[in-house]
């Protein structure tokens, strides 16, 4: 539902009869470099979009980075310009996966830093109640004589 | 004067709930029968009174009672009536008053089947959730009153959202809510244990069943949406990463994991502490989801309010209910007795690597959906999260997880033999194998796929080990199998099936993203397009009216080696009274695979450009969710769990260790 409607929205405001995804004559003839503006598209956003990929969206401006980007690739720029050019052009907001920065460091971070957190918790945790387990099967000297006068007959009190 | 009743019935819901709120508490810390008893009738009465005022909601609808707000929003006399009735919860207000539908419903379920509940911490877990009940009482008296009505009624309605007129919206909210709401039973639990200062196993035994409804529910709901989505928006997606999906998967791992924690709780008395904190972590996951949805932060289009006054008091619950938990957590916690030990391998230990797993994919989830609202909130800078990262954080998350599946039910309590484990589970790995290089021989096109679909074998063939181990099929006789069977707890069966679930899942997933062909194309009519031995050729368009929409249908015989097979009849709608065009899909099924095929433009030379897609095992994708479900209902079918009793010896001497 949602993205449809919001483009439909949009679309309804600014152009009468919608355009769709990728369209027969948007395509480049060599399928190789085809694959690669597909897989492209793929990790850029359509900006006037929630959370939809170029490659996804009906929306005109979707349509014009995706001739942007099959424009880049048959002047023979590698992945890496065409997403560093559309990063100068637009900002890393283009971008559906952040680069690693300084601001993204807890973004890409986070995740790892919980697993091995919570594997070093676990370890310490385990081998805390193991120790706790053994020495409780041990008394201390002072526990011994307790439970020597404990266990020792008592003199009737009746 | 019927919208006046609802308004009405709900503002009595909010009295009864206040006094919920607080009578039985008092009576549970005055150890007073009377008060606390008071906890049942106004847990009925408040869901008696809250489906009073849904059902004046739906007669507006289903009359088209237009002077009421939400009813000229939301609906159209020309509308058919199922989604007369479906349009209720198809806009921010009334799917507020589902939520709270739900939330009562639920506590009136304790209510009447908690019978085996001590007084106490009955009164106390009806108190907790009637204080989230009043919240959302509030919340909607306040500033989301779907009973409002307009100066002058109009002649018209302005028609529910065209995307909306579709029989998922009938489906989708209702399961996902139940699941959703249905957690906040566990947090009501494990709020009330909190104040009692008492936690044991037979805590755990009476959150379970609810826990394991609450997830039945959102699992169904989940995989119902996701196919909504795939055939609904036109482009053959099961999973976007949308942030609306991500509030509803978040909820679901955090409950997933509880699940698992639970059993260990209930059956070895350990990770007392850890449950409880995800019985508050589920649901408050669910509340940030309501939160994320309904206050237009993410002003994403599943956001129907972009009221900021909503989204202020939404967050103010949020608050008061996640801070308030997990301060009390912190505060009540460290004085509860910690429970059983256990080696690193066994079945809890098992179960905790599932956990941290889980809670991290769930973190994953978490920060990859907040983390741009945060960074532009702090910074200013606007940056996207969108599928490419979550694909590469959380799939190898799950991975692992996946992979120790099989291995947690064959592993004994308290101490576990991994090596006796693996030996159990030979004839899983070697399925894979078999499964693996067939795979590999068939199709050289993916590296991935063929491992994949192996650990998929493995997973269905650890279930199919699980169960025939514990019969002693193979083994033992016959007579001593069946009576093994008669014997094995219903929760074995659920265990083996969900986790069967799963891997079914999986290999729609790997089918579908290794094997799936597209084709974009202009076609003339007459002429033909073939996609995986599949030929489509384009008959011409027919134009056709609905009851409040006109379409044009694009006609399609589809033939498989020449032999017609069937016509697919995608189309465009026009709906009139929104201005709106809606793009549908057509499906073709094929066993457990698919065609689709949507429509583009109409070009100036008179051909229609189309994508056609070939989805190979597409469905099992969500009939893995449905047996999934199937699982977790065959779990809650277990007498224990109905009885909250120990279970009492069978007739036969033969029961298997669980």
């Amino acid at each position: 539902m949602r993205r449809v409607a919001m483009i439909g929205l949009l679309l309804s405001l600014v152009m009468p009869g919608a355009a769709s995804a990728v369209q027969p004559d948007e395509m480049l003839k060599d399928p190789i470099l085809e694959s690669r503006a597909r897989d492209l598209s793929r990790e850029l956003r359509c900006m006037v979009c929630q959370n939809q990929s170029i490659d996804d969206s009906e929306a005109p401006l979707a349509r014009d980075l995706r001739v942007l980007v099959r424009e880049r690739l048959t002047k023979g720029d590698s992945d890496r310009q065409v997403l560093n050019f559309l990063v100068s052009r637009y900002g890393e907001f283009v971008l559906l996966r952040p680069r690693l920065e300084w601001n993204t460091l807890l973004l890409w971070g986070l995740p790892p830093a919980a697993l091995i957190a919570g594997t070093i918790a676990l370890f310490a945790m385990s081998r805390r109640r193991q120790n706790a387990a053994s020495e409780a099967g041990t008394l201390s000297p002072d526990e011994k004589r307790r439970l020597s006068t404990l266990v020792e007959p008592a003199a009737p009190d009746h | 004067m019927i919208p006046e009743l609802g308004h009405f019935a709900l503002v009595l819901a909010l009295a009864l709930g206040l006094i919920q709120s607080v009578a039985p508490m008092i009576g549970a810390r005055k150890h007073d029968a009377a008060l606390m008893r008071i906890a049942s009738s106004t847990a009925l009465m408040q869901f008696v009174f809250v489906a009073l005022s849904f059902l004046t909601l739906i007669i507006c609808y289903v009359t088209s009672d237009f002077s009421v707000a939400t009813v000229f929003e939301n609906s159209h006399s020309m509308m058919p009536l199922v989604y007369k009735v479906t349009s209720v919860w198809g806009n921010h207000e009334g799917s507020m008053l589902l939520w709270v539908l739900i939330l009562s419903l639920f506590g009136a379920l304790v209510a009447g089947f908690g019978f085996n509940l001590p007084a106490t911490l009955k009164a106390r877990v009806l108190s907790v959730q009637s204080w989230i009940a009043c919240a959302f009482y509030l919340f909607i008296l306040i500033t989301s009153n779907p009973f409002l009505r307009l100066p002058q009624a109009p002649f018209e309605g302005r028609d529910l959202n065209p995307i909306l007129q579709d029989i998922g919206l009938a489906i989708h909210p209702p399961l996902l809510y139940l699941g959703y709401v249905g957690f906040s039973i566990a947090f009501s639990f494990a709020i009330a244990a909190l104040i009692e200062g008492r936690i044991d196993a037979a805590w755990a035994r009476w959150v379970r069943p609810w826990t394991l409804a609450a997830w039945i529910f959102l699992t169904v709901g989940i995989a119902m949406g996701s196919y909504w989505a795939y055939y609904e928006l036109g482009w053959g997606g099961f999973w976007f990463w949308d942030p609306v999906e991500n509030a509803s998967l978040m909820p679901w791992l955090a409950g997933t994991a509880l699940l698992h924690s639970a059993v260990v709780m209930e059956k070895r008395n350990a990770l007392k502490i850890w449950t409880l904190l995800l019985a508050i972590l589920a649901f408050s996951l669910s509340l940030i989801g309501t939160f994320l949805v309904r206050s237009g932060v993410l002003t994403s289009v599943h956001t129907f309010a972009n009221d900021p006054a909503r989204g202020v008091f939404i967050l103010a619950i949020l608050v008061l209910f996640i801070g308030g938990g997990l301060t009390l957590f912190a505060w009540r916690a460290p004085m509860l007795k910690q429970g059983g030990l256990f080696a690193p391998i066994s079945r809890e230990a098992a179960l905790v690597l599932n956990n941290l797993f889980l809670t991290t994919a769930c973190l994953t989830v978490f920060v990859g959906t907040l983390y741009p609202l945060a960074l532009e909130a702090v910074t200013g800078d606007k940056i996207s999260v969108g599928a490419p990262f979550f694909n590469l954080t959380f799939v190898p998350l799950f991975i692992p997880l996946l992979l120790a599946m099989p291995f947690g039910p064959l592993m004994a309590w308290k101490r576990g033999d991994i090596l006796g484990a693996a030996q159990r589970l030979m004839a899983a790995f070697g399925m894979a194998l078999v499964v693996i290089i067939l795979t590999f021989a068939g199709d050289r096109s993916s590296v991935l796929a063929p491992f994949g679909i192996g650990l998929s074998a493995f997973i269905m063939m650890g279930a199919v080990v699980d169960i025939v181990e514990r019969l002693g099929l193979f083994r033992e006789t016959f007579s001593i199998t069946r009576q093994r069977a008669a014997g094995l707890p219903r929760s074995a069966w659920g265990t083996a099936l969900a986790h069967f679930g799963v891997a079914v899942t999986l290999l729609g997933i790997v089918c579908v993203t290794a094997w799936a062909t597209e084709r974009i194309v202009a076609l003339k009519p007459s002429e033909t397009v073939s996609i995986s031995g599949y030929e489509l050729t384009f008959d011409g368009t027919v134009q056709r009216s609905g009851p409040n929409f006109s379409e044009s249908a694009a006609k399609f015989t589809v033939r498989n080696g020449g032999v017609p097979i069937g016509v697919m009849e995608p189309s465009k709608r026009s709906f009139i009274s929104r201005a709106t065009t809606t793009t549908e899909a057509a499906l073709m099924t094929r066993g457990m695979s698919q065609l689709y095929l949507s429509l583009g433009d109409t070009n100036n030379d008179g051909s229609i450009s189309i994508r056609l897609y070939h989805k190979p095992m597409v469905l099992l994708i969500w009939l893995g969710g449905v047996v999934m479900a199937l699982g977790g209902a065959l779990s809650l079918s277990d007498r224990r769990l109905r009885v909250g009793a120990p279970r009492p010896a069978a007739k036969s001497a033969m029961q298997p260790a669980e």
